[in-house]
């Protein structure tokens, strides 16, 4: 089943009783070439792009619960590639890259949404900060204008510009940084990878891994043993867990991201907003809804729901930077769990198990990531070698020193 | 999320600050390089019981709690003489 404009106006017309489910639901065979662990954004990107790239289709993906129930259905959508690193400005540059093409290459509306993000700066410092980050993302061949603060005010007219205490300097406004809708990107690649032959296994739980002499042969799972000479683990939050049934200890922590949504409003926000002095970030969704975030919880945990004080924390910023919001109603609030590195980047390696792949540590940024992340974890899979764009994203570079610290806030996994 | 400092009993959470696990109680020797890598990057990240390090920011005092990370549930709270 393809979309298009007469397919949609031939089920408005017959009371859409005529779509299909956009994946099979197969049970799982006894071996596979390659197994995916994870049926999140990055794992099912994986599954699409060796399918595609690489024509390996004796693949499954095998998820606990259901496809998209995880962070990838929980985040706030930002889409951006403000990077400044060498490794990681690459990366991102090509992930938004693979954005532009994303819903033509899946024939599915992702709802990518190219509104523009303004990062808000409040010093000098900052602001010297934002030029130089802007610089690099120029020089990455990438879009960033620096504005100053009647700029700014001209677009975003609502910020609180009478602030003594934060007062607002300027923002970096990258124009093709925006968002996308969240769980149609895991149902888009879902359906990609399901028809070119990848099957796709919910409820399926895997429990073990079993290595031989050195390399991965299979795993268990809740719905029997499958084998495989290739296993690659991309579970997210759960990594250290799944990691662990290999024997491996990780460089990871797990901590909870709350996010909110208000009640719908009218258009008032056409772009993605943060605000420089504490851990902000909001826009608007198509159904109306302000949808924001902050910080961390900052604590280690496994539970998708945070606790009041990162609630109170993320209100006082926003009241700070948009005083306007103090009037919407909020809706509702959840949790995600984060896989965190020590330096808030992210791993796409091998591990010294012959046959088994890691993708993991995406921290909070790993939405913008997915279609990256999929595009260079196939290529380690199919190759085994490292794609260019992600090849200082190591498993061993905390050891050897070459850390990725973006934000420079030094070795701790929530600090990033 | 209360927790509980030896000193001034159970408190909020906003006056603790979180420090890491409790796997960093142990340090490695000066020279021992691997034993270093993995005190400062890896993690057990045990989902279930935890044992992890808080500082009371009031009182000063480093505490060992030990809580759930799936249920959020605080168990005890000990000095960090007592938990070594
Ligand atoms: C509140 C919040 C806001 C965020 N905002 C942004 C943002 O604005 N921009 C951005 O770029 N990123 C954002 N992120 C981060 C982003 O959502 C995550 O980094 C990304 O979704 C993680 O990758 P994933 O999609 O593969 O994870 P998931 O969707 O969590 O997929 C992992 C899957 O593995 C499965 N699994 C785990 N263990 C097993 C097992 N043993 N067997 C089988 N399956 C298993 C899980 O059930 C899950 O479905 C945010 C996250 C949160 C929570
Ligand atoms: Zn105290």
């Amino acid at each position: 089943m393809r979309f298009n404009a007469l397919s949609v106006l031939r089920q408005g017309l017959a009371g859409n009783t005529g779509w299909r489910p956009h994946w099979r639901k197969p049970d799982p065979k006894p071996e596979y070439e390659m197994l995916i662990i994870g049926g999140g954004g990055h794992g099912l990107a994986t599954a699409y792009y060796l399918a595609k790239n690489h024509g390996l289709t004796n693949i499954a993906v095998l998820e606990k619960g259901y496809l998209g129930g995880g962070s990838i259905g929980r985040n706030t959508t930002i889409v951006r590639a403000n990077y400044f690193l060498p490794g990681n400005s690459e990366f991102y540059s090509h992930s938004l890259k693979l954005w532009e093409g994303l819903e033509a290459d899946l024939n599915y509306n992702v709802m990518h949404s190219q509104r523009g993000l303004i990062n808000i700066f409040h010093s000098d410092g900052q602001r010297d900060a934002a030029a130089r980050r802007g610089n690099a993302m120029l020089a990455q061949g990438d879009d960033a204008i620096l504005l100053g603060r009647e700029e700014v005010r001209e677009i975003l007219p609502y910020l609180d510009y009478d602030q003594a205490r934060f007062p607002i300097y300027g923002g970096l406004y990258h124009k093709r940084g925006g968002t996308a809708r969240h769980d149609a990107v895991a149902w888009g690649y879902a359906r990609g990878a399901d028809q070119r032959g990848v099957d796709l296994i919910e409820n399926c739980e895997v429990t073990g891994i079993s290595v031989d002499a050195g390399r991965v042969t299979g795993v268990t799972t809740t719905r029997g043993q499958i084998k495989a000479r290739k296993v690659g683990i991309v579970t997210a939050g759960r990594t250290s867990q799944v990691a662990a049934m290999a024997g491996l200890r990780l460089p990871i922590e797990s901590h909870i991201l709350q996010a909110f949504v208000t009640e719908g409003l009218k258009p008032c926000l056409d772009h993605v907003v943060t605000f420089g002095m504490g851990h902000f970030y909001i826009s608007q969704s198509d159904k109306g809804g302000l949808v924001f975030g902050g910080d961390l919880d900052f604590y280690a945990s496994y539970a998708a729901r945070g606790n009041l004080p990162g609630v109170e924390q993320v209100m006082e910023a926003g009241m700070t930077l948009m005083p306007m919001i103090g009037r919407a109603k909020m809706l509702r609030s959840w949790g995600g769990i984060m896989d965190m590195t020590p330096d808030g980047s992210p791993i796409i390696d091998r591990t010294p198990i012959d046959g088994l792949y890691l993708d993991a540590g995406w921290c909070y940024g790993g939405f913008k990531a997915v279609p990256a992340s999929g595009w260079c974890m196939a290529h380690l899979m199919a190759t085994d070698q490292p794609h260019p764009v992600a090849r200082r994203f190591r498993l061993d570079r905390f050891a050897t020193g070459d850390l990725l610290d973006e934000e420079g806030t030094g070795s701790q996994h929530n600090l990033h | 999320m209360r927790l509980p400092c030896p000193c001034c009993g159970w408190r909020d959470l906003r006056e603790f600050t979180y420090k890491g696990a409790a796997d960093m109680l142990h340090r490695p020797a000066l020279d021992d390089a691997s034993g270093w890598d993995d005190h400062l990057h890896n993690r057990t990240n045990p989902a279930g019981e935890t044992r992890d390090l808080w500082y009371h920011d009031p009182c000063g005092t480093w505490v060992c709690v030990t809580r759930d990370t799936v249920s959020h549930a605080v168990i005890s709270g000990a000095t960090l003489g007592e938990a070594r």
